[in-house]
């Protein structure tokens, strides 16, 4: 790829201030490597994309596992791909990324409200899209503005080919104006946000398995495609999915990375499905912490009441102590009124600390619900007051970043 | 204590329409404050769509999106009457955000048409920037007997009320109702407010000011309430420091 004078200077410059950003231990310096190459070369993302095939990975919950799942399905097959692996998914870290690596092909983790403007400075080939659901209302809005956002983008570039989540109102509202979507019904385990439909505001009725709305006839798109257990069904075809990574949601991240491996880019199905089997580990997420005494915190991310939902479920029952670590910075959702929107009720009978800064928040919420809980800020010291053999750290978003870099 | 020979109804109506903002846990409050008072309880959730029933003792109008607010303000003119009945004989309203607009007299749609509300409390709801975001507190009505209340407004609503209407108390820090300074409305069994939080986890005063003309006597007795009133600390401590860095901001924007 050749690149104009301008691109090459802002891409030394921003990896040189990436570099002093880490040797200075200052982070990963995605951040300030991507923010000084668009400052040098506004039009960078442009010529970095221009010739690959893009494609751009967004959700609520899971685009990051989700990036990262499908960067390793193609990779498998032997080809070269860039990604923001990092989490990193506004336009600084999009261009660090692509300014590193100039495989011919790029898997994008793309922020939710950044779709639309990526989708403008880069020609992209593909848009897989998992969730909408509410996620830091103070900050973002409701859900169906960022639905209507995405549904101006396919207006305005229908050519682009999607993956979608049959089983998401609000996507399968977004994606009608693209001419190609392939659909795998990955199933709607929170409907919390979709209780009217996007396209007339009626009342949406829920069975099962599918939504339709009685007064305009929006309905859930047939798909042979699905998710059935631990299996992803493609027409005629079942893969049997990774068991590496815990929980239910991690099943439908997995269903919908390998529906567009195989769907989309022609990869060979039980070689995705192998690609996939050695993940474990995806950005910190279900990473471990040391407690000093001989046992390990394991470290869970749960962003928004759907996250939440799906973690708690997973872990009800199970023989480990649990720590509830909630900040309320803006990256968290300012106003923790959601914890009310989340069953912690599944708690009970288990050894549980309330943690974070807003540690009281969530105490009064679990003592509501019948939980009798310890309070202690620090989530490592309160897993290390609490006995058991495992400890499960579940975390909002600044706690969970402030775990994964700590170190003991 | 008020004769009751059946358990209290608490009501939450529409939680799929106005319930974006964990307003289930009014509800969830309110059951908790009765039953471990020996008074029994039960949460009714009147879906969106069904009818509101004029057999519960207490009504919850939660927050809610643009589309949802307009399908729940339908329901809830559509059963005016049985929520009418209902207050005549007794029943307590609690409505927050989009369900206290709700209760005027209009409010304004996202798409900018002005439609009817419930009409309970004479009162307009118009929409309005910036969007108002973050902490509130609010020193409420003296004939009320509350506490300051602590919690947390996001709305883009300018509400203003009419001659016959009571504001919940004045704002000290936040917003309210954006208009004149001060929050909510409060009549008869009636309290709305632009208060999250939820409210009744941090206020526990204000859940048991709700539940008294439901439950009587037995409202007082106490409960151990350590847990919500170090929360209630906190978050009112946060707010008044953000408060006092706010006037002084603007202090200096109007000085300057």
């Amino acid at each position: 790829m050749t690149k104009s004078a301008r691109a090459r200077i802002a891409l030394a410059t921003g990896n040189l201030a990436g570099w002093a950003s880490r040797a200075t231990g200052r982070g990963a310096g995605t951040q300030i490597s991507g923010r000084a190459m668009l400052a040098i070369d506004p039009s960078l993302l442009t010529e970095l994309a221009d010739t690959r095939r893009i494609a751009v990975v967004s959700a609520t919950n899971g685009k990051t596992t989700t990036a990262h799942l499908l960067t390793e399905a193609l990779r498998g097959s032997g080809q070269r791909v860039a990604s923001n692996h990092t989490g990193a998914n506004m336009p600084a870290g999009i261009a660090a990324a692509l300014g590193r690596d100039d495989a011919p092909v790029a898997v994008l983790e793309v922020d939710e409200r950044w779709v639309p403007p990526v989708a403008e400075e880069i020609d992209i080939e593909l848009l897989v899209l998992g969730n909408l659901t509410r996620d830091q209302l103070d900050r973002f809005g409701e859900v169906r503005g960022i639905a209507q956002r995405w549904r101006k983008l396919c207006e305005a570039q229908p050519q682009i080919a999607i993956v979608a989540n049959a089983s998401d109102p609000h996507i399968v509202w977004a994606v009608e104006p693209a001419k190609s979507v392939i659909w795998v019904a990955l199933g709607a385990p929170w409907r919390g946000d979709a209780a009217t439909c996007p396209s007339c505001a009626a009342l949406l009725s829920w069975s099962a398995d599918r939504f339709d709305c009685a007064d305009c006839g929006f309905a859930q798109p047939d798909t042979p495609n699905r998710l059935e257990g631990d299996e992803l069904v493609l027409g005629s075809t079942r893969v049997a999915l990774p068991g590496s990574l815990p929980g239910h949601w991690n099943r439908m991240n997995a269903a919908l990375a390998l529906t567009t491996a195989i769907e989309h880019f022609g990869v060979d199905a039980p070689a995705a499905a192998r690609a996939l089997a050695s993940v474990r580990v995806i950005s910190g997420r279900f990473s471990s912490r040391p407690l000093g005494d001989g046992r390990e915190a394991k470290i869970i991310l749960a962003k928004n009441p759907a996250g939440w939902t799906e973690v708690l479920r997973w872990i009800e029952g199970r023989d480990t102590a649990v720590v509830l670590a909630v900040n309320a910075h803006v990256a968290d959702g300012r106003d923790p009124s959601w914890l009310y929107d989340v069953p912690y009720e599944l708690l009970r009978g288990m050894q549980v600390a309330a943690s974070g800064e807003r540690s009281l928040d969530v105490a009064v919420r679990l003592e509501y619900g019948g939980v009798p809980c310890i309070v202690e800020s620090d989530p490592l010291r309160a897993a290390r007051n609490l006995r058991g053999r495992d400890v499960h750290v579940i975390a909002s978003y600044t706690q969970f970043t402030a775990l994964t870099k700590r170190s003991w | 204590m008020v004769k009751r020979d059946s358990s209290v109804r608490i009501g939450l109506v529409f939680p799929d329409l106005l319930g974006t903002y964990g307003d289930r846990g009014n509800a969830l409050v309110l059951v908790e404050r009765c039953t471990r008072r020996g008074v029994p309880a039960e949460l009714v959730e009147v879906r969106g769509g069904s009818a509101i029933p004029d057999s519960l003792d207490v009504y919850l109008f939660g927050g809610g999106e643009d589309d949802a607010q307009v399908m729940a303000s339908d329901g809830m003119r559509r059963s005016r009457a049985s929520i009418q009945r209902a207050h005549d004989n007794g029943a307590v309203v609690f409505a927050v955000c989009a369900g206290f607009q709700l209760l005027g007299e209009t409010y304004e749609a996202s798409d900018g048409s002005v439609l009817d509300g419930l009409g309970t409390i004479e009162m307009d709801t118009r929409s309005g920037a910036p969007r108002l975001i973050g902490e509130v507190v609010v020193a409420p009505d003296e004939a009320t007997g509350l506490p300051t209340l602590t919690g947390f407004e996001n709305h883009g609503g300018r509400t203003t009320l009419g001659k016959s209407a009571r504001p919940l108390g004045s704002v000290i820090v936040g917003h309210g109702n954006g208009v004149g300074d001060v929050d909510g409305a409060v009549a008869d069994r009636i309290v709305g407010t632009y208060l999250h939080g939820p409210a009744l986890p941090r206020n526990p005063a204000l859940a048991d000011y709700l539940l008294e003309p439901v439950i009587g006597a037995a409202v007082r007795v106490p409960l151990d309430d350590g847990l919500p009133m170090a929360l209630r600390a906190q978050r009112l401590g946060d707010a008044m420091l953000t408060g006092v860095a706010a006037r002084v901001r603007d202090w200096k924007v109007n000085r300057g």
